[in-house]
């Protein structure tokens, strides 16, 4: 039986070329690496937190305590009370949670959902997935920069919806959304608002009139495996699970209270690190918007200027094959990636590219991390004009 | 407008993306300024594509017609 992967770091294959480990990580919006404040407390916390935090004895009571702890964390950066905040599997189990059990709750003569066309797949596909329930999906368009307008989505509200979700900002693109500005709106029809933030947690100021709140805690520097969902008190919200009673009722299973830990150890040091961090990325995110047009020709800088998260950027170069471009941009040592999708299976362009009627081919998105330099920011436009001008040379390009 | 003859039918049916847009790119200059260029094409992502290339070359998008077997055929007409 091979144990590779799972074997410690002296079995690990050595067959990983050395310039490999110079690779800059410009996915931070798939996941980061753990946060070093993250790295300790998830160590000790398989010492400390392994118990079963329901039970009664000395060692589950610890693993509680560390839980209570963990959930007051993440509750404060939220801006709620630590008994709305659950844990889950991960950021797509949240979001399956939130749109299922909204559903769940829902008074009888109400079934539509109301989405905008950017929500990220889990959110139209967990909407979808109740149609045989007799959910009805109404999706609203978003203008060419990505932006949901505030009025039009506030329109396809009405006494028959059941939940509205719009998130917090674009995970393709960036775009910021006016969450709370639909709010009042919503709460006048009685209709609960799911805002997925998990690009936004840790990164940029959060809306505050939500009902119902997701994220993932792998895109603050906390391990995979970590999601949180969020149900404010009052919200028409239950579990769509079987009955179990673990965190409130709300997400069965035990909890992987190691994860969780490291996951709050992260994002409370990503929350005091956050507005430096923001300054600093929106600068170089906006460095690579401005040079972008003027080093490539053809190509299409995607998302809001300026209503923006501080960290992300993208753009669709004309007559590239995004995969080709993330390939090639690997081999030169970074670690981006693509709404694009010309060799996927589906051959489906990014539904968001598609709802902006932007390229949706040659595709690249750069999200930054914590510890990105101009000088790489400098050496990666650099790269991707060499490697952009050389596919394009390939492909023959007019 | 829409009802203008195509001047050149590009069949660019299983072709992926981007290559249906090169081929566009490619023949266009092949007819006369004012002159409609159509593209066949099975791959979803040229319906978006198509019109995003008339947006960032300066060429209009005149619409997407049925072909005789049904697939779309993308409407471009040469502005410059």
């Amino acid at each position: 039986m091979s144990t590779r992967g799972v074997s410690t770091h002296a079995d690990a294959p050595a067959d990983e070329p050395v310039d490999r480990r110079r690779t800059r990580h410009f996915d931070a919006a798939s996941g980061e690496p753990l946060h070093p404040a993250a790295r300790e407390v998830l160590l000790s916390a398989h010492d400390d937190g392994w118990a079963d935090p329901a039970r009664l004895y000395g060692s589950a009571r610890r693993a509680r305590m560390l839980l209570d702890n963990a959930r007051e964390i993440v509750a404060a950066v939220l801006g709620c009370r630590p008994d709305e905040v659950s844990f889950t599997a991960g950021g797509t189990h949240a979001v399956h949670s939130a749109v299922l059990g909204a559903f769940a709750a829902r008074e009888r003569a109400r079934s539509e959902i109301v989405v905008s066309a950017v929500e990220h797949s889990s959110v139209l596909h967990s909407a979808a997935a109740l149609g045989p329930q007799g959910a009805v999906t109404r999706q609203v368009g978003v203008d060419g920069l990505g932006s949901v307008d505030a009025d039009e989505f506030a329109r396809a509200i009405h006494p028959a919806s059941v939940l509205a979700c719009l998130q917090t900002a674009n995970h393709e693109v960036g775009t910021v959304q006016p969450v709370d500005e639909v709010a009042e709106h919503c709460e006048r029809h009685g209709v609960a608002l799911l805002t997925d933030a998990a690009q936004a947690v840790g990164r940029t100021e959060l809306p505050t009139r939500w009902s119902l709140l997701t994220a993932s805690a792998h895109k603050w520097g906390g391990p995979p495996g970590v999601g949180v969902l969020a149900v404010r008190r009052g919200a028409r919200w239950r579990s769509p699970w079987p009955e179990d009673e673990r965190e409130n009722g709300r997400v069965p299973g035990v909890q992987n209270v190691p994860g969780v830990l490291a996951a709050a150890a992260a994002l409370r040091a990503r929350a005091e690190e956050a507005a430096e961090l923001a300054t600093r990325h929106a600068e170089l995110t906006e460095r690579i918007r401005a040079r972008v047009p003027g080093l490539l020709s053809d190509v299409d800088v995607v998302g809001h200027p300026r209503h923006r998260l501080p960290h992300l950027v993208t753009f669709s170069c004309l007559y590239l094959d995004g995969e080709a471009l993330v390939t090639e941009l690997d081999r030169a040592g970074y670690a981006v990636s693509s709404g694009s999708s010309c060799t996927s299976s589906t051959l489906q362009p990014s539904h968001v590219l598609e709802a902006m009627g932007a390229l949706t081919h040659g595709n690249v998105r750069v999200s930054l991390g914590p510890d990105v330099t101009i000088d790489e920011v400098d050496e990666f436009l650099a790269v991707v004009t060499d490697v952009v001008g050389r596919l394009r040379q390939e492909a023959a390009a007019p | 407008m829409s009802e203008q003859t195509a001047s050149l039918t590009l069949d660019c049916r299983g072709m992926r993306c981007p290559l249906p847009v090169i081929e566009l790119a490619r023949r266009l200059s092949d007819v006369a300024v004012g002159d409609v260029v159509e593209v066949a094409a099975d791959d979803p992502a040229a319906a978006t594509d198509v019109p995003a290339w008339c947006r960032m070359r300066g060429h209009e998008y005149v619409g997407a017609l049925p072909a005789a077997d049904g697939m779309p055929a993308y409407r471009v007409r040469r502005l410059s």
